[in-house]
């Protein structure tokens, strides 16, 4: 013990020109829990004159700065003192460890030899300082740190990995060495850990290797599939996921590339090149009007910004256009079509009703787009087209798809007038609601009108109050108030 | 609150000394590249940072020019960066790029990089490809957790959502593992811990380790309980809109790190103005956890109390008025500025949610919190969608769907799914693909949970009678869980009965009466009964992973074992802590909550849209 301890010392006075500092406090504490975990373990005996040892040895050597000191308090009251009683292991899922099991490493049947015990505690000093090489030795070339260092079980390793210090991987060089490795840090459950282990293994071991060994570790698979997607390694991730079997993540993956290219022509193209692409459930029919969608904007696009130029087009003067219609969503895009090329024939690509074939739009999100549109453009009469059917004996009647509430609240958004307004909420059949709405929005001849009906005196006596004096609203009220047929409910 | 507090309430230990401990870490680690130099930021922590310290402190420790991370070259002149980043590799990559640029440009200077909370084997192994390791020297801030409140402490890390959850990297588990080992060292021991979920339990070991590998002195505890909890224990609560104050102005206005930034319709002139919101602000401090439906009338009482102390100057002497003056104007004034600030805010909380159908949005979430008229709610989700009205709202209506009725039968699923992308953008098929991984929208598989056992059953009787058997499991399968876990614990209360929001009677008050958040009652629950015996039946709906373990055993019964910390893995709404909070008053516990951000329903759905990676 006292031996080791000489030892630290020795290095550290000696690293001093070295400009060695320490990084910050936690590596300095993990650094000393380690020293101190492996001093423990050499026994009961010492251990107990150990600690003791511990808390007089100046060991960073470095000018105590207020700063510093500051930062060491944090980590002193994480040392020193009396033990809690321990929080017990729960059990976690470890994944099995049998497949590794014959694949213990040599070194990790040296652990706790006494004398690999001692070396470790110098181990842990030395590696402090190549905290972050993988291969300390490229670094470090003394031939004595080089075996020390790799004489880490699989175990330490891991441990050291979670502490975040420097390790060296590459004496686990048979695949049960490694798969024990990676196996111990998914037990770990240590994402950082498992990562580096994935690194070095992606490294040293051949895809189909990798893949296959991964295919039966879900967590270290998808450790593996994230950090491929953080790096960008977008053609291993796919090579990947076909060697799994997973076809449709792929061709999403795939799918996404899209959104990389800029311009529009390029980007429809490679659209097109997704559509043989394997994709799961419906989505290969999005993928489908992706590109008929992008492409018919292409077409859309050269053609209005011509027309535009070329001033022929009252509506492009009226209202010019503020975006390209390229890479919007197909609602949008209708509702474009509906504002700009209403009444086109069929035919064309821009008509609204080809549109509506085309991407097989419902009944309902059609007729919604064209009310918002031609209402925005204040084309009442469109509008009022809009609700026109004819029944079998040449009546009209206003009918609509989409509750009339809703037509009002759309009217409404797009500032249609009250004389407009009061039209659709006529129409609401629900009376309350009808009420509610009509007050909301000013119409006071629907309002009174649905009390009459409802021969509700007192409301409408109360909404008397509400309307301005002497107006005609006023007057209304007063001769059904006065009005002797009417049989009041109240 | 409007109800009277448990008088003895236990003190809540000071958590500004996490804040302390990172300032002098932070001071440290600058001091360790010593002379002037340039610092990088990450943008997302500027607002963490600016929190701990301010530009003076940086500029004492010789920090010259601060620039934010954005990507591209750089302008710096100085001869020595340093860059305090999230470890996060393509920010490396873009460090890589700095230094190799300037190596091509035959400029030499020295980079040092901190990483916070902690750095990444896989960042290094960025630097080591690019061929700039050695070039660059590395540090790590532990700065593991930000006090917002004086019973919130946030990690900062929206992305160990996403991470965790729906990438399944469980980078962050040490980290969280670490965060709680720093609370136990300096506010512990802890004596129980009480968790559900899978990552909770993967924390709580990382958390152990650390201890036993560490020492711990023996102090006064200042915490005696902790309960840790996944966020994807309960998708439920922060997918509904939130209507009490804080959560409304988060949900409004995003709060960020406990500020808020009220634009020119709050302020009503042409500035915006940041305000921090947090127990401090004695205003805000007295509305933040109530239904908004009470807001005005505590805002309207409050300026009548406020009129009638500047009142009393009236008729005061020369002496009497310069006491006034000195001792109590100060106060009001400010008083009257939070005031004026509060209304304003709520005012404009009012047009917006009007504008919006506030009411009709919100009968929506409570039909399907209640599994009522689901019909109507999908046509109403529907129309939602076929106006294009917010893509994350619409989304957000889709996933309470989804989560309350246990996925969407496949018509339904496969109409909406496609009305979705035409109304949104095809490039939505990638957030439906995170959504269904996660489990936040899917599709009904009839009877999927039941095959197993209905196919062993099946080999015992007939076939007449397991077609029989097959039906009644497949109504059985159709009952989702949480109809089951609702039922189970009560979480919605009866609709006939009259809620007063003015004297809360449970939890439910933050969602007007009409459900009591999931993940709270579970704390309640188990705080109740101290374990989990006889909530069986709960955590297997839940999918388990529940535990709770004792430690030391707590001396006396110290007020340490009132003060329960509650730590929510992947985020929590203010509308939970507003909630947590009101548990405590009830039951004479303090909630100190940490989570790993803030959240909201924009936030959880926005980190699964696939257009950020």
């Amino acid at each position: 013990m006292m031996k080791s301890k000489a030892d630290e010392e020795d290095y550290w006075n000696s690293s001093k020109y070295n400009a060695f500092t320490f990084d910050d406090a936690d590596d300095e504490l993990s650094a000393l829990k380690e020293t101190k975990k492996a001093v423990n373990s050499i026994g009961p005996l010492l251990a107990e004159d150990g600690e003791e040892d511990w808390e007089r040895v100046s060991w960073s050597g470095e000018p105590v700065g207020s700063i510093s000191w500051s930062v060491k308090e944090m980590a002193a009251s994480n040392q020193r003192a009396d033990r809690e009683p321990a929080f017990p292991k729960i059990s976690t899922e470890t994944p099995s460890l049998g497949k590794s099991q014959s694949g213990i490493s040599l070194s990790s049947l040296f652990k706790g030899k006494p004398k690999g015990g001692n070396l470790q505690t110098f181990n842990d000093v030395l590696g402090d300082p190549s905290l972050r090489l993988y291969t300390p030795e490229l670094r470090k070339p003394k031939s004595e740190y080089k075996d020390l260092v790799s004489d880490w079980s699989a175990e330490e390793t891991v441990q050291r990995l979670q502490q975040g210090k420097g390790v060296t991987l590459e004496k686990f060089r048979s695949l049960q060495d490694k798969l024990l490795l990676l196996d111990l840090a998914v037990a770990a459950h240590d994402g950082n850990a498992i990562t580096a282990v994935l690194i070095y293994l992606k490294r040293t071991l051949c895809k189909e290797v990798l893949f296959r060994e991964l295919e039966s570790r879900q967590t270290a698979l998808r450790h593996f599939i994230h950090y491929l997607t953080e790096n960008r390694e977008q053609r291993l991730l796919l090579e990947l996921l076909r060697a799994l079997g997973r076809t449709e993540e792929a061709a999403l993956l795939q799918y996404k590339d899209y959104k990389n290219i800029a311009d529009e022509n390029k980007r429809r193209d490679f659209l097109k090149s997704c559509l043989s692409l394997q994709f799961g459930g419906e989505d290969g029919n999005h993928v489908q009007d992706h590109y008929t969608l992008l492409e018919r904007q292409i077409i859309i696009e050269a053609a209005d910004r011509k027309a535009e130029r070329e001033g022929k087009l009252e509506v492009f003067q009226k209202f010019p256009r503020k975006a390209s219609i390229l890479n919007m969503p197909l609602i949008t895009t209708l509702y474009y079509c509906c504002f700009y090329h209403y009444n086109e024939p069929e035919g064309t690509f821009s008509s609204p009703l080809n549109v509506r074939q085309t991407f097989k739009i419902s009944e309902k999100q059609y007729f919604t787009t064209a009310l918002a549109a031609r209402a925005k453009l204040k084309n009442w009469t469109d509008v009022d087209a809009m609700f026109n059917s004819r029944n079998w004996l040449g009546f009209s009647k206003k009918k609509s798809p989409l509750s009339f509430q809703r037509v009002v609240d759309i009217l409404q958004k797009n500032s249609a007038p009250t004389r407009v307004l009061q039209e659709y909420v006529g129409l609401v059949s629900d009376a309350e609601l009808r009420i509610g709405l009509a007050q909301k929005h000013k119409c006071h001849d629907i309002v009174i009108n649905t009390y009459r009906d409802m021969k509700d005196r007192q409301q409408l006596a109360e909404y008397r109050k509400k309307v301005e004096r002497g107006s005609a609203e006023e007057r209304k009220i007063d001769e059904l108030l006065s009005n002797q047929q009417i049989r009041w409910k109240n | 609150m409007a109800h009277s507090a448990r008088r003895d309430s236990p003190e809540l230990p000071d958590l500004s000394l996490l804040k302390r401990l990172v300032r002098d870490q932070l001071i440290y680690l600058l001091e360790q590249l010593p002379g002037k130099k340039d610092l990088f930021i990450d943008s997302d922590l500027m607002s963490p940072l600016d929190r701990i310290a301010n530009v003076s402190t940086l500029k004492q420790h010789e920090v010259d020019k601060l620039y934010k991370v954005e990507h591209k070259p750089i302008v710096s002149i100085s001869d020595q960066i340093c860059f305090l980043i999230r470890p996060r590799m393509q920010t490396v990559k873009w460090i890589c790029d700095v230094v190799n640029a300037d190596k091509a440009a035959g400029k030499f200077r020295r980079y040092k990089i901190i990483f916070t909370p902690q750095k990444f084997y896989a960042c290094e192994a960025v630097l080591e490809e690019q061929g700039v390791f050695g070039d660059v020297t590395t540090d790590e801030w532990a700065f593991y957790l930000l006090p917002l409140d004086e019973d919130i402490i946030s990690l900062e890390l929206p992305e160990f959502f996403r991470d965790n959850f729906l990438a399944g990297d469980q980078r962050w588990v040490r980290t969280a593992g670490s965060a709680l080992h720093l609370l136990h060292s300096l506010f512990g021991p802890f004596s129980k811990v009480y968790g559900i979920g899978r990552c909770s339990k993967m924390t709580y070991e990382s958390w152990r380790e650390q201890v036993e590998q560490g020492e711990q002195k023996a102090r006064h505890a200042e915490i005696g309980n902790v309960f840790l909890i996944d966020r994807d224990v309960d998708f439920v609560t922060p997918l509904c809109s939130q209507v009490v104050y804080e959560g409304l102005v988060d949900d409004i206005f995003r709060i960020k790190c406990g500020c808020v930034e009220f634009g020119p319709e709050v302020t009503s002139s042409d500035k915006s103005i940041k305000v921090m919101l947090n127990s401090q602000d004695k205003v805000f401090n007295e509305i933040r956890n109530e239904h908004f439906s009470n807001v005005f009338g505590f805002l309207s009482q409050k300026a009548r109390n406020l009129q009638t102390a500047y009142d009393k100057r009236r008729g005061m002497d020369i002496q009497q008025m310069k006491t006034f003056v000195s001792e109590e104007l100060k106060g009001l004034k400010q008083e009257h500025r939070l005031l004026s600030l509060h209304i304003s805010a709520s005012e404009s909380i009012m047009k917006k949610k009007t504008k919006q159908d506030f009411q009709e949005l919100l009968k929506t979430e409570h039909c399907l919190l209640e599994g009522f008229e689901i019909r109507e709610c999908i046509s109403f989700i529907e129309e939602h969608i076929n106006r294009q009205v917010s893509m994350i709202e619409s989304l957000r209506l889709l996933c309470l769907l989804s989560v309350t009725e246990n996925g969407l039968l496949p018509k339904d699923f496969k109409s909406l799914k496609a009305q979705y992308l035409q109304s949104y953008g095809a490039d939505h098929l990638l957030t439906f693909s995170n959504l269904r991984q996660l489990g936040l929208l899917v599709e009904q598989q009839p009877g999927e949970t039941l095959t197993v056992m209905e196919s062993k059953v099946g080999k015992l009787v007939n076939d007449r009678t397991a077609v029989k058997l097959t039906d009644a499991f497949s109504s059985l399968a159709k009952k989702s869980h949480f109809r089951a876990l609702s039922k189970k614990l009560n979480l919605v209360p009866k609709s006939d009965e009259e809620y007063d929001l003015r004297v809360p009677r449970d939890m439910a008050y933050i969602f007007s009466g009409a459900y009591i958040p999931l993940s709270c009652k579970i704390i309640e629950q188990v705080l109740e009964r101290d374990g989990w015996t006889g909530l069986e039946e709960v955590t297997r709906l839940i999918n388990g992973h529940e535990f709770a373990v004792t430690g030391a055993d707590p001396k006396s019964k110290s007020d340490a074992q009132r003060i329960i910390l509650v730590m929510f893995l992947g985020g929590c709404t203010f509308s939970e802590i507003s909630a947590l909070r009101f548990l405590g008053k009830e039951r004479g516990y303090k909630f100190i909550v940490v989570t790993t951000a803030i959240t909201n329903s924009s936030r959880l759905l926005e980190a699964l849209l696939d257009n950020n990676v």
